[in-house]
């Protein structure tokens, strides 16, 4: 009897902790703790309420229910690395990190599990090179299309001619924050403005020195590079010294609505990149009424319809996109990583696509390859209507300069390929 | 005057002003060493925590509101009311006279005679703790601090600066906030000094500093004194939270400005209130102007905080006991 009872114990430990088979599984590697937490949470929201949507809906993709599995790391580092660690046995399909520093350490590791990264907006940039990087995605842009956006966004602004202007770049003193110093270096030459780069060290809660500079070389325009509090506090001090706040446009990780809500009628006519367009979808009122009145949202519900909520949604949406297209390219619905991988290789985002889903224009059409994994890398403008508390988009997605940036992408991933004995090819 | 004249003179004035700002911070640190030997590594995270139960009192907030919606499947958030900013903070300094009761009943009644090191680490543990917390009751969203502190330059001192200089000079650049912070920090300081010398308690407390076994033979409380030890930094990092928390919103990296406090403890000594203030001075105009002068025009900026820690480490080279702190002898 004892051994009876020990053996159904045994059967009932083991199926529990077995994955269940007929499963999508799709960790989130979120930060809802932490200094970084108000940038976290929103965006893991809206990339778990996606799922949950689709869940509820269509039961899933292509008739195969998605289990979200989802780890704090704190947006550390180490933590990241656990959580990838802890959560690949599960049958993880793709990773979305959500943090640079954690991207780099878990490239090497996943390209050696053969399990498919997307990066999106963020992580090595020159990993658009899917000949080196088979394995890493990071479309629809990167940060060098993100300077590149912003410079061309300015050049707009004055008639194609930036010669003279000055521009300074506000970034904050890490890996991330130097990112787009080589293309914006490129695109000075080229354009002939003045760039000077002003470093702000972690977490940047004191910027003052930074601003003072500001104040006293006048430069016509300010792009800042940041994250977590550097954005509250660059938006109150540009406020402080009088800097016209139409001139300063951060990156599309320095324009939420946390960045500008202490700040208060101040930060009016802030600007920023985004990568998604963010306006009033169909599909926001989907989850509303289908998965958050129905009691399964990932978070409290006050996110919904914020920035990083829709980008956490886009970023969703993108990986559901790829996984559809692994189950059509391979015919089976119950797919592998490696076929995943296939599938974002093959991803096609269309305009009519998008509309279909409820969320029209919310990104740029972009179709990647074996080649480019790298999307079409536009991106927008968006501007901070402070009384309506609001986001607005202020232009459409506005295109790199290719020509600037594909060299510098070539460059960097035939050194990451020599560094690591890659020999660059399709898989 | 040459306008680069100037604007040094400029980044000193703004150096002082953000050297108050991190005197605020040290304040608390030195009256928890100085009268319990403690080195509170949870004092940064006490400004947040006081920082964001004045805004949540603030605002209605039903603390640990996310709690209690998981367990009992509720959508409660607000009480519905918002309470005046002035009783507000009189409820955040009641909140943190218990959280120091707390403290000392639950942890460091326990740790009497215990070795420096093992307060450290209780003050750590202590700190992670108190952040768990902090996040539990009133959630990890960055919140605004509307206590109507004014922001921004003041218009009047630009305006009479800008002729000392030529085209180049622009006037002189004070941040209003800072001004309300020196005033704030100078009015602290003075209570700080008068509570010490002209009260009952306060000499008890400045008798506990000199001898613990002395001032307990004459029948001070030592549990009353490190309660209220406690308590006063409490309401000094709730002081530090409002300044830095008026600047960037209230959110989980204020808890960081206490790594802006400890080169101001090192060069001014972890058992003087007017160390901590002298030290937040040196410190805050040392590092402006070295970045002004040096670090961004030589080395690429970002130099502030590590400038600040080679200053203080400067000190404590020539005076471990920093500037204004006790030296230790010790006779064998």
């Amino acid at each position: 009897m004892k051994m009876k009872t020990l053996a159904a114990m045994a059967l009932g430990a083991t199926m529990a902790a077995a994955p269940a088979m007929a499963e999508l599984v799709i960790p989130d590697l979120s930060y809802r703790t932490g200094p970084y937490a108000a940038g976290g949470a929103p965006f893991s929201d809206g990339y778990q309420d996606y799922f949950a949507l689709l869940n509820a809906r269509d039961g899933g993709i292509g008739g195969e229910p998605v289990r979200i599995v989802e780890c704090e790391t704190g947006y550390n580092t180490e933590k990241g690395v656990e959580c990838y660690e802890s959560t690949k046995g599960e049958g993880a399909l793709i990773y979305q990190p959500l943090s640079t520093g954690i991207t780099y350490q878990l490239i090497p590791k996943a390209t050696a599990d053969q399990i498919p990264i997307h990066t999106m907006g963020y992580g090595r940039t020159s990993a658009a090179n899917g000949e080196v990087f088979n394995w890493v995605f990071n479309y629809p842009a990167n940060y060098w299309d993100a300077a590149s956006v912003a410079v061309n966004y300015l050049l707009e602004e004055n008639s194609g001619d930036l010669s003279g202007k000055k521009i300074a770049l506000v970034y904050h003193n890490s890996a991330y924050g130097k990112e787009p110093i080589r293309t914006l270096e490129a695109l000075s030459e080229m354009h002939g403005f003045e760039l000077s780069q002003l470093a702000v060290d972690h977490p940047g809660q004191e910027q003052k020195s930074q601003w003072l500079q500001i104040r006293r070389e006048r430069p016509d325009y300010v792009l800042m590079w940041g994250w977590g509090v550097m954005n509250q506090v660059a938006v109150q001090e540009a406020a402080n010294i009088g800097f016209p706040m139409e001139n300063f446009i951060g990156n599309w990780w320095a324009g939420a609505e946390h960045d500008v809500t202490p700040a208060g009628e101040a930060a009016n006519g802030y600007k920023s990149l985004n990568m998604n367009r963010v306006v009033d979808y169909p599909v926001l009122a989907e989850i509303q009424s289908l998965v958050h009145d129905a009691g399964n949202a990932a978070g409290d519900g006050s996110n919904l319809g914020s920035v990083l909520y829709v980008r956490g949604m886009y970023a969703a949406m993108l990986a559901a996109e790829a996984i559809a297209k692994a189950q059509e390219i391979h015919g089976v619905s119950d797919v592998t990583p490696a076929m995943v991988r296939d599938g974002m290789a093959a991803l096609e985002i269309t305009e009519a696509r998008m509309a279909e889903m409820g969320m029209a224009g919310i990104g740029p059409e972009f179709a990647v390859s074996c080649q480019n994994h790298g999307g079409s890398g536009q991106g927008l403008v968006q501007q901070w209507n402070a009384s309506a508390g609001v986001w607005e988009p202020l232009t459409d997605f506005i295109s790199p300069d290719k020509s600037v940036i594909e060299p510098l992408i070539a460059e960097d991933s035939a050194a990451f390929a020599s560094e690591n004995n890659i020999t660059p090819g399709c898989l | 005057m040459s306008a680069d004249f100037l604007y040094g003179i400029e980044v000193v004035i703004n150096g002082l002003m953000a050297g108050v700002l991190y005197a605020l911070v040290a304040l608390g640190f030195v009256l928890i060493f100085k009268a319990s030997g403690i080195f509170n590594y949870a004092q940064g995270v006490m400004a947040l925590f006081a920082a964001l139960t004045l805004v949540g009192i603030m605002e209605g907030q039903v603390p640990f509101s996310h709690l209690i919606n998981a367990i009992f499947g509720t959508s409660i958030h607000h009480f519905g009311w918002e309470v005046p900013a002035l009783f507000a903070i009189f409820l955040t300094v009641l909140v943190m006279i218990v959280f120091a009761w707390a403290v000392q009943q639950f942890v460091f009644r326990h740790l009497v005679g215990q070795e420096p090191i093992i307060l450290f680490m209780a003050t750590i543990g202590l700190a992670y703790f108190l952040e768990g917390v902090g996040d539990l009751m009133w959630g990890s969203d960055i919140k605004t601090l509307a206590l109507g502190l004014p922001q921004g330059g003041s218009i009047w001192v630009e305006e009479a600066t800008a002729g000392l200089g030529g085209d180049d000079f622009y006037g002189f650049f004070i941040d209003k906030l800072d001004m309300v912070a020196t005033v704030v920090a100078i009015i602290l300081v003075i209570s700080l000094i008068a509570f010490a010398q002209y009260t009952k308690q306060g000499r008890a407390m400045r008798a506990v500093a000199d001898d613990h076994q002395a001032a307990l033979s004459v029948g001070i409380s030592l549990n009353f004194i490190w309660v209220l030890v406690w308590s006063l930094a409490g309401i000094v990092a709730m002081v530090a939270g409002i300044m830095w928390g008026a600047k960037s919103g209230v959110q989980f990296s204020l808890s960081l400005i206490a790594l802006k406090a400890l080169p101001v403890l090192m060069l001014g000594g972890f058992t003087s209130i007017p160390g901590a203030i002298v030290g937040g001075l040196i410190i805050g105009v040392g590092e402006k102007l070295f970045e002004y002068t040096i670090g961004a025009p030589y080395l690429g900026g970002a130099t502030e905080n590590w400038f600040a820690y080679m200053l203080a480490l400067i000190f404590l080279v020539f005076r471990p006991q920093g500037l204004f702190g006790e030296k230790i002898i010790e006779r064998v």
